[in-house]
């Protein structure tokens, strides 16, 4: 569908991570999903993109602006790549990089934002725990203050990236109950009293390492505080839009590439001495599909530009994020369906990205909750 | 030391072409259109010559339509300092585009012009050999390798037996070959770098070359579709086949 946003510079990058995606991934994909990795260089090419740098000055590796409809693009290519895991992990980095740039010291910021940008070093964000993740307000690792040093105490669980990550920004209580008593911290790996172990056998994201971190009187310097003293649940809460609005339009990108693989299928596939793309009920299948595509495309073009002008898109990010998840569901059923028993064997992007919706359904803020949040940011 | 590379604008390299029903050529309408391959190999190396402090300027020229700034631009970020856009709607054939592009050496005073062997939509493999010929420059064409010693190019050339070493004076020709190099993605900060990079703005007329078709297309069609193999139990079958059927004994 016309992009009605589209610039030189925006179609110039969108072609560029395209381009990149189907020569130095999608190749290796299936290679990578069964191996349960992917080589660490991957990291540095896709970092030389420039596909994180939004909003992060240039002094420290960043591209010194920003542009929701490029962010866009990197989701949509991303997620067409099929390469879930591979993107997750790359990836995390992302979402720890907005709290790190605005609320870390210089110091912290001189050291691992170049690492993290230029691929070189990993990182990670670590929220949820044990006993929940969308509780967020109701975390359990606590962080007390002896002399000048911070000592963390507890566990994290689900951390996307965090067996590669060298950095991670790590969420722990510091004062009352609630949302109210919520610091983050900035947590190297070589920290003593900082231990993690792998997530293994995931229903999908099978490339990307996902750890439990566990901390035992993990001593941080009263520096690695970021931002003011139990002002974390907002800057969490704050950097969420981000990784939603991304999370979306991979979706979108997963679901294109879904579209793609099941016309090139229908139209080789012969059954009752039809191409299957000319059966009646496929073809409203891909219909379908494609109204749902363009949706969730339009929608992730009016909320970009909403954000580029300025406005708050809180609520819009919300509904945006289940709105895709939901349509990805559909997409990812119609398009295992059109495949017939050959989208069911491993090896294929149908069958990967079809293990991969629930991750998007779940993570980074579960269905349940964006429409929770959504009308109370709607003030219903 | 200042290169020209040229780039051309052609069907993406992934689209499925399809030929119009009137068979006069392939269609072009909302279909993808990137930069040349062997075009992005050429700018590749001009711009890894640039990076070992070789070259000191990369100019990128483009004989096409508007839209073949797009392509220039890519080149620019790349790494190319800036750009020339020759404009014309016609499609040139390589005699054509070989004098224009004589006509910018003579403007622009380049030690070498790195083109690529050919271009994936005509696979002529011409203009570099022409544009040789009309300036009466050396040449190297098909490079795997190439090494700048002095005021010699020295290029390795894949050729049907293997590879040639040839040692050229400059100024030269050099067409790239598949091997020569892998081409970076152009990352978002030199796109926007790239944007801020001038691009000159020429008509085909103010070059005053005669660019007129010397052929004619008398039609474009689809290849014929490839039919499955059969299997023969005797010699003499096969050589039956091959008289009776294939018509090639
Ligand atoms: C592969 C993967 C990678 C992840 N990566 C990261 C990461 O890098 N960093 C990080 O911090 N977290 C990460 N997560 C965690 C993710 O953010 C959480 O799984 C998510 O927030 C949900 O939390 P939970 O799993 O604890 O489910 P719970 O909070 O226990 O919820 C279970 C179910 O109940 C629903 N529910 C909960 N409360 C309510 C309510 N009040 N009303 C109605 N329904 C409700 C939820 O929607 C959900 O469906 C990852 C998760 C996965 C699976
Ligand atoms: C794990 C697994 C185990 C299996 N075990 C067995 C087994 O033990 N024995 C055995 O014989 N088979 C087995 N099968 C094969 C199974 O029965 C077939 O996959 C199923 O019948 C569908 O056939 P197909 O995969 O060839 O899909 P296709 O026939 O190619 O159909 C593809 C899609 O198009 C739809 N479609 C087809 N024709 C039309 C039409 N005219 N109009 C509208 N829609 C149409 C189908 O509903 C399907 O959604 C197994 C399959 C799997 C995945």
């Amino acid at each position: 569908m016309l992009n009605p946003f589209e610039n030189d510079e925006r179609r110039a990058f969108q072609d560029s991570v395209r381009k990149f995606m189907e020569t130095e991934i999608n190749p290796y994909v299936d290679e990578w999903d069964e191996a349960g990795g992917y080589p660490h260089e991957v990291n540095e090419k896709v970092c030389a993109l420039g596909v994180f740098g939004f909003d992060i000055p240039e002094e420290y590796g960043g591209l010194g602006f920003d542009d929701m409809h490029m962010r866009k693009a990197v989701g949509l290519e991303m997620g067409r790549s099929s390469a879930g895991g591979v993107m997750a992990s790359v990836g995390a980095r992302s979402i720890m990089l907005k709290p790190l740039t605005e609320l870390a010291n210089d110091e912290i910021k001189a050291r691992a934002l170049p690492d993290l940008l230029s691929g070189k070093k990993g990182g990670a964000l670590g929220i949820t725990e044990p006993g929940g993740g969308s509780d967020v307000a109701n975390i359990k690792t606590v962080a007390h203050k002896d002399s000048d040093e911070w000592v963390l105490n507890g566990q994290k669980m689900f951390i996307t990236g965090g067996m590669q990550a060298s950095y991670f920004v790590i969420a722990a209580r510091t004062g009352k109950d609630g949302m109210g008593g919520i610091s983050l911290f900035f947590v190297d790996a070589d920290t003593p009293g900082f231990t993690r172990t792998p997530i293994e056998r995931k229903m999908g994201w099978w490339a990307s390492d996902t750890a439990t971190l566990y901390f035992d009187d993990c001593r941080v310097s009263a520096d690695n505080l970021m931002g003011e003293e139990n002002k974390g649940f907002y800057a969490i809460m704050n950097n969420f839009n981000y990784e939603r609005f991304l999370m979306a339009a991979q979706m979108t990108g997963m679901s294109m590439r879904l579209f793609d693989e099941c016309v090139a299928y229908a139209q080789d596939r012969e059954t009752f001495g039809d191409k299957l793309i000319s059966h009646q009920v496929i073809r409203h299948k891909l219909a379908d599909m494609s109204a749902r595509i363009d949706a969730m495309d339009a929608y992730l073009n009016q909320v970009a530009e909403i954000v580029n002008r300025g406005e708050n898109a809180l609520a819009e990010i919300s509904k945006l994020k289940f709105y895709c998840s939901t349509n990805l569901e559909e997409n990812a059923s119609a398009a295992m369906q059109i495949m017939g028993g050959a989208g069911y064997l491993r090896g294929n992007a149908v069958e990967r990205i079809y293990r991969e919706v629930k991750v998007q359904a779940i993570g980074g803020g579960s269905e349940e909750i964006m429409r929770d949040l959504s009308v109370r940011l709607m003030g219903i | 030391m200042k290169i020209l590379v040229p780039v051309k604008r052609v069907v993406d390299y992934n689209v499925k072409i399809r030929v119009k029903p009137d068979q006069t050529g392939v269609d072009l309408a909302n279909v993808k259109m990137s930069m040349n391959p062997f075009c992005e190999i050429a700018v590749e190396e001009a711009v890894r010559l640039q990076e070992a402090g070789t070259a000191t300027e990369i100019i990128v020229v483009s004989v096409g339509p508007t839209q073949a700034q797009e392509t220039i631009r890519t080149a620019l970020a790349m790494g190319a300092d800036r750009g020339i856009l020759v404009k014309t709607d016609d499609d040139l054939e390589p005699l054509g585009i070989a004098k224009v592009l004589k006509a910018v050496v003579e403007a622009e005073s380049p030690d070498l012009v790195i083109l690529g062997k050919q271009a994936i939509d005509g696979d002529n493999n011409q203009t570099g050999q022409m544009l040789s010929a009309l300036l009466g420059w050396s040449q190297g064409t098909f490079a795997s390798e190439l090494g700048i010693d002095g005021d010699k190019v020295n290029v390795t050339r894949e050729i049907d037996g293997g590879l040639q070493s040839v040692k050229l004076s400059m100024p030269a020709i050099i067409t790239t070959d598949l091997r020569l190099n892998e081409p970076r993605y152009a990352s978002l900060p030199n796109i926007m770098k790239a944007k801020k990079k001038p691009i000159d703005e020429k008509q085909l007329a103010e070059y005053g070359v005669d660019a007129a078709p010397r052929l004619e297309i008398v039609k474009v069609a689809e290849p014929a579709e490839r039919e499955a193999g059969v299997k023969v139990e005797t010699v003499g079958e096969l050589v039956d086949k091959l008289k009776n059927e294939a018509g090639v004994l």
